[in-house]
């Protein structure tokens, strides 16, 4: 275990280029450690990538981030503000979204509803301006309607908007909950392996979604386990092996590191390099 | 086949069958009245069901919160009106006065239960609900002693009826050569405040707090992470059905003359529980069609199977009342194994078939 | 203190058998993570299938009393058995994987359908259950008119204490007790190593439906009365004494009952006089006065005994959600 001691390499606060710090992360469940010390710093319109073995601290550092635990030691701060025990609503409001590993959406709702409900939280209108629909109300429900079917436009989930999220094919699903995530205007977008079970295609359509979104000036952390992909779009990745972060740095770099290798190799799963 | 008809078309019909309906309405306690004044009051109590249920709806249908105590706030209206206007305490307050009041300590009611209980997961929060209704009931019972407030289990009479100007709703008034009897003016009341009920528990659903509410109820850590604040929208659920079971029980009140504990029991918030199971939940028509089944068919049972039985074995074997209950059993048991979405197919549903067929 | 005494010795009557329809709840609950809302109704069905043998057999047939009380348990344990098996296969299982709405609204339908059947089968009103054995009556003070304890208390307490001693050995001494502990850590790998996980969930089931039914002679035997609707507040405060304890630990749900009932005893027993006003005539003369022609002015006498447990419930869920032995309950992701 490391000693607590804020990590010297990690600035505390961002400097204008940065858009999400952390300093000295540190979760612990029972006696299992599941973060330790974890520092990085993620910068405004990245595509930052996540990776290490199965069980390493990768959603338990989403979990941590998004408000759903709360931090044993260490702090955020995101986007010039610390981010500190607050509450995953919270959070989302601050301006990160999430999507789910094991997909977590409204199945009993439409497709359209799911990313409707992605503008609570930009809305206002209350259970009065509900009920008397005044000109105010009628206007964001519009507003909602349509931005909700843009971005399911965006996404090219439009042609199913009218169905259970349930009854959605995988990929679709997948997208969905981005789409649902970018409902929120997040500045940061925190995808848990949006590629999980997708054949090579989906994968290659869900790269160029990525591509568009950053374009669009959305910031990206993404957990991924399929390397190819986050090889080829991320800019930078943080390696974690056993809750720590056993390297940080741009793509090529990463895989040449011994370490990476040695956890990887290690581990339960191989590196695929991929042929530049 | 929908495509030959045009939209403007449709809409003529939607018309049609909204006036259609609304002159059903208007004429029916007068037809009812024909049978026998009892099916008007049944008919009452069958709007102050529908009215229950579809509070419940918000509760359980909406926001997805099994409350197995919503009768207390049915008692706690009930009650508010009793002891504003009777001679219990000698106040006699007008109703529109009370209903807010009783609506308002309803609503408290909620809170207090909901706060510390709404982090619980579903099935405690079902127990703890369970729990406070038969407090309630309790307290209801045993309120008479030091300071009588409640007088226990003989209840509370001569409940002052619904006054509006020189409208009395208890007595029988000539108006343009008809006699219009005191159930028959409640039932007009009663449908007033239903269609405003209804159409709240429609422009709810429909809006950015009724899909928060569906939010929570389908995955409540998604719709944490959706920025959706879940304490305090289960807290708005609990608070808004609450309120309306207070308003129902006031109307009960009034419409009685007379209440006691023995009215505020588990079985009553089982049977608006089936009402809304059978209905759908989170259906607002499928619910409305689940109270009127539900209010009616032991009602009808009664006048039928009563002297049938009578007839075939010349005694009563089952009393009505006991196949009430069974209905309401059965209801809930087989509704869940077999149709957990109500007799009818909620609008989400229609809509998804319809852009699968396109 | 002979008071107290005496109100302990009621509470631990009371709570054995709290913790024996506890075992029950906590039980089901350990293995698949449910609430048998109908388990109280079951207590009620084995309380009301003793009284019919009770009665059948102590009409001149001459049997010695205890045999007869004897045969009245037997009779009840299988039909509760019979019940609880159905329950779990009509109810529970088909909705094993619904939305967890779904069985609780079924328990409560079954909660009702079987109140009524057995208002059907029995009657509307209150049955006394027959005397067969002459209560005696011990003092257990040197003074008289001190505490005391009658043979059917020591009955009840000797009872579930041999029956939770069985359940113990049942759950960690036998195979088919392994098989329970196993399914209820994960049932998927359970089945894999074999284990039929529908036997052992619904004989989990059929063990509490047992316990039950002794519960139901006891509580019987006690009042002396048994009604249709006994079980539902019973059902609601064994429940409470399961989280008291911990739901989902058989030792909590042990330590939960016998808690619960002291608590109880206690509340009936002492909040009437801490709540009488006329604690308070040295303050107020109007009081006074009002004391020497009344002196009951109790806010809450022992009729809110009913209260204590819902509020001992409801203390528990929000400061301390694990119970006093258990594992957290409330979802947090």
């Amino acid at each position: 275990m490391t000693a607590a001691a804020p990590s010297p390499d990690v600035p505390a606060t961002g400097g204008a280029h940065v858009l999400l710090a952390a300093r000295g992360i540190t979760k612990r469940f029972g006696g299992v450690q599941a973060l330790s010390d974890v520092g990085f710093t993620i910068n405004h319109g990245e595509i930052y990538g996540l990776i290490g073995p199965n069980g390493a601290g990768k959603t338990s550092l989403f979990n941590v981030l998004t408000g759903i635990y709360a931090p044993d030691g260490g702090e955020f701060v995101f986007d010039g503000n610390p981010l500190m025990n607050m509450k995953p609503n919270e959070v989302a409001r601050r301006g990160i979204a999430r999507t789910f590993q094991n997909i977590r959406l409204f199945g009993n709702l439409s497709a359209l509803e799911n990313v409707m409900i992605g503008r609570h939280v930009r809305t206002r209108a209350g259970v009065v301006g509900a009920i008397v629909r005044n000109a105010a109300t009628r206007a964001e429900e519009r507003a909602i309607h349509e931005r909700a079917y843009e971005l399911l436009e965006y996404v090219g989930v439009a042609a199913h908007a009218n169905r259970f999220a349930k009854h959605l094919a995988y990929g679709d699903q997948r997208r969905l909950e981005i789409a649902r995530a970018l409902a929120t205007e997040p500045k940061l977008l925190a995808l848990d392996e949006p590629a999980a079970g997708m054949n090579a295609t989906e994968t290659a359509s869900l790269k160029r979604l990525l591509a568009a979104i950053r374009g669009d000036g959305v910031t990206i952390l993404l957990i991924e386990h399929d390397m190819k992909l986050v090889m080829s779009i991320c800019d930078r990745v943080l390696v974690l092996d056993y809750g720590k972060k056993i390297a940080e740095g741009s793509a090529a770099d990463v895989q040449k590191d011994p370490k990476v290798i040695a956890a990887y190799l290690g581990g339960e799963i191989s590196l695929e390099l991929p042929a530049r | 086949m929908p495509g030959l008809i045009d939209a403007r078309h449709r809409k003529r019909l939607a018309w049609a069958g909204v006036v259609v309906v609304a002159i059903v309405l208007a004429i029916l306690p007068f037809a009812l009245a024909q049978v026998g004044t009892a099916w008007v009051r049944i008919t009452n109590t069958a709007i102050l069901y529908v009215f229950l249920a579809l509070g419940l709806n918000i509760v359980v249908g909406f926001a997805g919160l099994l409350d197995l105590g919503y009768i207390a706030f049915y008692a706690v209206g009930a009650y508010v009106y009793a002891l504003l206007a009777s001679p219990h305490f000698n106040l006699h307050l007008p109703f529109w006065i009370i209903l807010p009041i009783g609506a308002a300590l309803a609503c408290v009611f909620g809170v207090l239960l909901g706060t510390p209980t709404l982090k619980l997961r579903g099935d405690y929060l079902a127990i703890v609900t369970l729990g406070f209704g038969e407090i309630i009931r309790i307290f209801l019972n045993n309120l008479a002693r030091p300071v009588n407030i409640t007088n226990g289990p003989q209840g509370i009479a001569q409940i002052d009826p619904v006054r509006i100007g020189d409208i009395n709703f208890a007595t029988t008034q000539q108006v343009l050569g008809v006699a219009v009897t005191g159930p028959i003016k409640y039932y007009y009341l009663l449908l007033l405040l239903m269609i405003a009920v209804v159409a709240i528990n429609v422009r709810l659903q429909d809006s950015r707090i009724g899909r928060a509410w569906e939010a929570v109820r389908e995955d409540e850590v998604a719709a944490r992470a959706m920025g959706i604040n879940t304490r305090n929208i289960k807290l708005l659920a609990f608070a808004m059905g609450a309120s309306f079971g207070g308003v129902a029980g006031g109307m009960f009140s009034a419409i009685q003359g007379f209440i006691s504990p023995e009215s505020f029991g588990l079985v009553e918030s089982v049977m608006v529980l089936a009402m809304v199971v059978l209905g759908g939940m989170g259906n607002v028509w499928g619910v409305i069609l689940g109270a009127i089944l539900l209010s009616f068919v032991p009602e009808i049972l009664r006048y039928t199977v009563e002297p049938a039985q009578k007839a075939i074995f010349g005694r009563l074997l089952l009393e009505p009342e006991v196949i009430r209950m069974l209905l309401f059993g059965f209801a809930l048991v087989l509704m869940m194994l077999f149709r957990p979405a109500g007799i009818v197919p909620s609008s989400v549903r229609k809509r998804e078939l319809e852009s699968r067929r396109a | 203190m002979d008071t107290f005494l005496q109100q302990i010795i009621n509470g631990l009557t009371l709570g054995s058998v709290y913790a024996i329809v506890a075992l029950g709840y906590t039980m089901v609950y350990g293995i698949i993570q449910l609430i048998n809302f109908a388990h109280g109704e079951v207590v009620m069905i084995g309380a009301m299938v003793a009284y019919s043998t009770i009665v059948a057999l102590s009409g001149g047939t001459g049997l010695p009393p205890a045999l007869v009380l004897a045969s009245g348990v037997a009779a009840a344990i299988p039909v509760c058995m019979a019940v609880g098996y159905a329950l779990e296969r009509v109810a529970y299982r088909p909705l094993r994987h619904a939305p967890r709405l779904a069985p609780l609204i079924t328990a409560i339908g079954l909660s009702i359908i079987l109140q009524h059947l057995a208002l059907i089968v029995w009657s509307r009103n209150p049955l006394p259950y027959p005397q067969i054995i002459a209560t005696v009556t011990y003092q257990i003070t040197a003074t008289a008119g001190g505490a005391t304890i009658t043979n059917v208390q020591i009955a009840i307490i000797g009872g579930s204490l041999a029956t939770m001693a069985l359940l113990l050995f049942l759950v960690y001494r036998t195979k088919l007790g392994i098989a329970m502990r196993a399914v209820a850590q994960n049932q998927q790998v359970a089945g894999l190593m074999g284990i039929d996980i529908n036997r052992v969930i619904s004989l989990t089931f059929v063990i509490g439906a047992g316990l039950a039914a002794i519960a139901g002679v006891m509580v019987g035997s006690y009042y002396g009365i048994a009604h249709y609707q006994m079980g539902f507040i019973l059902g609601l405060k064994a429940f409470s004494a399961a989280v008291l304890g911990g739901i989902g630990n058989l030792g909590g749900a042990m330590l939960g009952g016998l808690l619960l009932g002291i608590i109880e005893a206690l509340g009936a027993g002492y909040v009437g006089d801490l709540t009488n006003l006329c604690n308070l005539s040295g303050w107020s003369t109007a009081l006074a006065q009002r004391c020497a022609v009344d002196s009951n002015l109790t806010l809450f006498g022992s009729n809110y005994q009913d209260v204590f447990a819902f509020l001992v419930l409801i203390a528990v869920l929000v400061f301390r959600p694990s119970g006093l032995l258990g594992e957290r309950v409330s979802d947090r992701a």
